[in-house]
């Protein structure tokens, strides 16, 4: 039997009615038609599906809509502040840090997770935040040097990190 | 895939998902994390289950206390995100940390709990020999009483525990490391995120300066549970930890592992990997952990 559920998504407060056994995932993409977080294994794997519940990175395909009940969730499309790209994104697409793209939304939001919690990330840290995103392109290497260019130009400019 | 229909439920008190799980029997899962719930339960697991019990809603379950006589109490709701970045964890007992850590990736360490982790009772799982080896216990709450299990009580079984259909299990006291105290956990896989161990070894060891007093060896991955090899353990007491005695306890270790062939690794190579690791998780024990090294 469907229920309402009310969470957060991407800074509004929003009410959906789904049945307890649907994934967020499938709420994003199938109902919302926010598409940007993408679908791989289906299994916590992969990490295609990643977006953040309450500043924490977690893979929304094992995560059921009724768990986010009064969670604050951000997904890509929560990412850009009044149309702007952030420093993070920019860097992605300097840095040729995605090729296909399939796994760019998840590598994205596990950046966020990890700069909003540690600015100044080392190599190791940024290599372990990314740990449960596959990438079959790039060979990771593009991935983590943006990741590291954001923290270094922000440091630069003396601003705050807003990844 | 889809998940199988079943209702969920978010009792408010302990005592409320206690007669939840009484009332519903067999037909119900209780969930902390759910990450080792509904993947196989996406591949067809648990086709009995019909109501989901997610204990999130229950406070005080998400602490980590620490007690200079009990110590390290770690509630069912903490993430092992949270115990992998501890201050307090790695302070007492850094090895519990690691232990976390290793455990799939972040974005399921941001879900996923250790207790959970032992409740899923994967011959594999990187929470149990670590808990089994410095003899904690797990607090349980039943619907008429509660009790506390030895760790290497708690795994009867492949994915099966020693928990009872209305049992919730909802603290891990880990004793508090002496002094002369020292653990560690290795896990040994191909890849360092992701991936299942080929095997895991943990030691506890009591010291009296260079002998040993007392020792546990705990192992991951080589039998149906994560197991203790008392005679590796034993075997050390009273002597001083030179390689000729570690290449000796490694071979009692290896000797009382039952291990399996499959993808990851054929039953000789994990039993000789127990040998190798034996011997590494107790000189990591005497070497400890560093700051940030976990």
């Amino acid at each position: 039997m469907k229920k309402v559920f009310s969470f957060n998504l991407n800074g509004e407060d929003i009410q959906v009615l789904s049945e307890p056994n649907r994934t967020l995932l499938d709420l994003l993409r199938d109902d919302l038609g926010l598409t940007g977080t993408k679908k791989g294994c289906e299994a916590g794997e992969c990490g295609a599906c990643t977006v953040m519940l309450d500043g924490r990175p977690v893979n929304s395909c094992i995560t059921l809509v009724a768990e986010v009940e009064g969670c604050r969730v951000i997904t890509v499309e929560g990412v850009a502040q009044d149309g702007q790209l952030t420093p993070l994104q920019k860097q992605f697409i300097d840095k040729w840090a995605f090729q296909c793209g399939y796994c760019t939304a998840g590598m994205i939001m596990s950046a966020k997770a990890l700069l909003e919690r540690n600015a100044h990330p080392t190599e190791q840290e940024i290599r372990e935040a990314i740990e449960g995103n596959l990438c079959r392109c790039t060979g990771y290497v593009k991935i983590v040097e943006a990741i590291q260019a954001v923290s270094a130009e922000m440091d630069a400019m003396g601003w705050e990190v807003k990844a | 895939m889809v998940l199988p229909d079943f209702d969920y439920l978010a009792p408010k008190t302990l005592e409320e998902a206690s007669n939840l799980l009484h009332e519903l029997g067999e037909h119900a899962m209780v969930i902390a994390g759910g990450c080792d719930t509904f993947p196989p339960m996406k591949q067809g697991a648990f086709a009995d289950c019909q109501y989901i019990i997610d204990l999130k809603h229950i406070p005080g379950l998400d602490k980590i206390e620490y007690d200079e006589k009990e110590g390290l109490k770690i509630g069912c709701l903490v993430k092992l995100f949270d115990i992998q970045t501890s201050a307090l964890v790695k302070e007492k007992n850094p090895a519990v940390a690691q232990a976390a850590k290793y455990i799939a990736s972040t974005q399921v360490r941001n879900k996923g709990t250790l207790m959970g982790n032992i409740c899923a009772a994967v011959p594999s799982c990187d929470g149990g020999p670590i808990l089994i080896a410095q003899n904690a216990k797990i607090l349980v709450k039943g619907h008429d009483e509660n009790r506390a299990v030895p760790a290497e009580d708690f795994f009867t079984g492949v994915k099966k525990t020693c928990l009872a259909y209305d049992e919730i299990a909802t603290h891990i006291v880990v004793p508090p490391l002496g002094e002369d105290e020292r653990a560690a956990y290795i896990k040994f896989a191909t890849r360092k995120a992701m991936d299942l161990a080929i095997v895991g070894v943990a030691a506890w060891l009591k010291m009296d300066g260079e002998t040993v007093a007392d020792a546990r060896i705990a192992l991951g991955a080589v039998a149906t549970t994560p197991i203790l090899a008392p005679a590796a353990g034993e075997f050390l007491v009273g002597k001083k930890l030179d390689d000729a005695v570690l290449e000796a306890c490694g071979v009692i270790a290896m000797n009382s592992c039952r291990p399996i062939s499959d993808v990851r690794a054929s039953a000789e190579y994990r039993r000789d990997m127990v040998r190798v690791f034996t011997k590494r998780a107790i000189r990591k024990a005497i070497e400890g952990y560093e700051g940030d090294a976990i």
